[in-house]
């Protein structure tokens, strides 16, 4: 288990530099967006980790079972909330896409620097 | 067992970033995210997170590749230009991972019950909840009761954020060109001319609308509430709009009808808080609703979730609108 610990963690912060990497060194304002997303996932995953208790279950009451032990539920009603305002600003971000490659014929960074420079 | 599925899973993930950055192709790339979304959709199922793994299934691997795919439509697919001051965006972001890295030394072992986090308002949730809500699912409770004021602010996040897409795709672009109507008049809209998505996907999604009616009302026992069914509401429509085409759907659920329906969700979270002012208590304290508290907060609960799920299926629906009409220019 202490492997697999250290395992998630290592995933977390390997995944979270992937998408630092697509937002400052990819010039695509797409992929840029697909960048935060990754970063975004992984922003998500070291939250539910922490939220995580060794040989608990899913925080829901069940009548059958007595003293059931519960992983923490305050890290999921957060990261469930944030999932959904995720994708509505990702979706923010995309119209600004749109819009800025109708006015420029362009998604690319340096592209559209260029245009504004003459 | 759980050991190496979960090595498995998260081996998995990380490759599957890797491909995302790599390629070039925005298509594919987008539809690798999809399968990014579906893997940690199952990783969040392993940390024993039922109602975040069912969100981040609905919305990642549904509607997020279908907005991303709309946009791309209004674009292009292929990135004409790759990177820039690569050298120097490797050094940051290497420099930056190993600062990560050795900060992940000092968190508290995985699955620690002693850790801080389980240590604060957490304990205090799951041991009050049966007292004070008395349902099963406790996520939903926190979310719903004692985390009222958080939900109320997202869920106003995201009805701006579909009055922003709104505002800034009914714009009308400088450049018109009707490239897309010849197109349309030539061939078919949506799938009607092909023959087994049309008649699978028809089959298909009123059973999807049946789930997410069922994940809206019965979010009090199990995995399940207003955010997912909203999500997956709206993924019944898009189905339909990718196999009929987009008016037709529109024929069923209007624009205006969804404008109303995403701000009626909110004004009903709203007024939910507001009721239990006017009955003399504080905002969004549900016991004074009924004569007994805990009948109380469940029916505030229940209210206020059929709000959320409300404003989430009409906003989702009407950023996919405003994408799906517009014009390429």
């Amino acid at each position: 288990m202490q492997v697999l610990g250290i395992f998630y963690y290592w995933v977390f912060a390997i995944l979270l530099m992937i998408g630092f990497y697509a937002v400052v060194a990819k010039i695509n304002l797409v992929k840029k967006l697909i960048g935060l997303s990754i970063f975004q996932s992984a922003v998500f995953l070291l939250y539910l980790t922490m939220g995580k208790v060794t040989g608990g279950t899913a925080p829901i009451y069940q009548d059958d079972a007595v003293n059931q032990l519960f992983s923490n539920p305050l890290p999921q009603v957060l990261i469930l909330t944030a999932i959904v305002v995720g994708i509505s600003t990702t979706a923010l971000g995309l119209g600004i896409v749109v819009r800025i490659k109708e006015e420029y014929g362009s998604i690319e960074e340096q592209e559209i620097q260029e245009i504004d420079r003459r | 067992m759980t050991v190496l599925f979960g090595v498995f899973l998260l081996a998995l993930l990380v490759i599957t970033a890797v491909a995302i950055v790599r390629t070039q192709n925005l298509f594919v790339a987008v539809m690798l995210l999809g399968i990014f979304s579906l893997l940690i959709a199952l990783n969040f199922f392993i940390l024993d997170a039922a109602d975040v793994a069912l969100t981040e299934a609905a919305v990642g691997a549904g509607i997020s590749t279908v907005l991303f795919l709309g946009a791309l439509a209004l674009t292009y697919e292929h990135e004409r230009m790759v990177t820039r001051h690569r050298a120097l965006s490797v050094a940051v972001v290497v420099c930056a991972t190993l600062v990560v890295l050795y900060a992940t030394f000092d968190k508290p072992t995985f699955g620690d019950p002693n850790a801080p986090v389980h240590q604060h308002v957490a304990p205090w949730y799951l041991e009050n909840e049966p007292k004070y809500i008395d349902i099963p699912n406790v996520v939903t409770a926190v979310l719903g009761s004692f985390r009222g004021y958080d939900t109320l602010g997202e869920v106003f996040v995201v009805f701006t954020a579909g009055i922003g897409v709104l505002f800034l795709l009914s714009a009308r672009p400088t450049a018109p060109n009707s490239r897309r109507r010849a197109e349309d008049e030539s061939s078919g809209i949506g799938l009607r001319e092909d023959l087994i998505p049309r008649i699978v996907g028809r089959m298909l999604v009123p059973f999807i609308l049946l789930f997410g009616l069922y994940v809206q009302f019965h979010g009090e026992y199990g995995p399940g509430g207003g955010f997912q069914a909203g999500a997956l509401i709206a993924a019944a429509f898009i189905l339909y709009a990718l196999v009929e085409g987009e008016e037709r759907t529109l024929e069923v659920l209007p624009k205006n009808a969804l404008i109303a329906l995403s701000s009626a969700g909110a004004l009903l979270y709203g007024g939910v808080g507001l009721a239990g002012i006017l009955l003399g208590s504080e905002f969004l304290d549900y016991s004074v609703l009924a004569s007994n508290p805990i009948t109380g907060q469940q029916m505030g609960i229940i209210l206020i979730e059929a709000g959320v799920g409300m404003t989430v299926t009409g906003v989702l629906l009407l950023i996919f609108h405003a994408f799906a009409a517009r014009d390429q220019v």
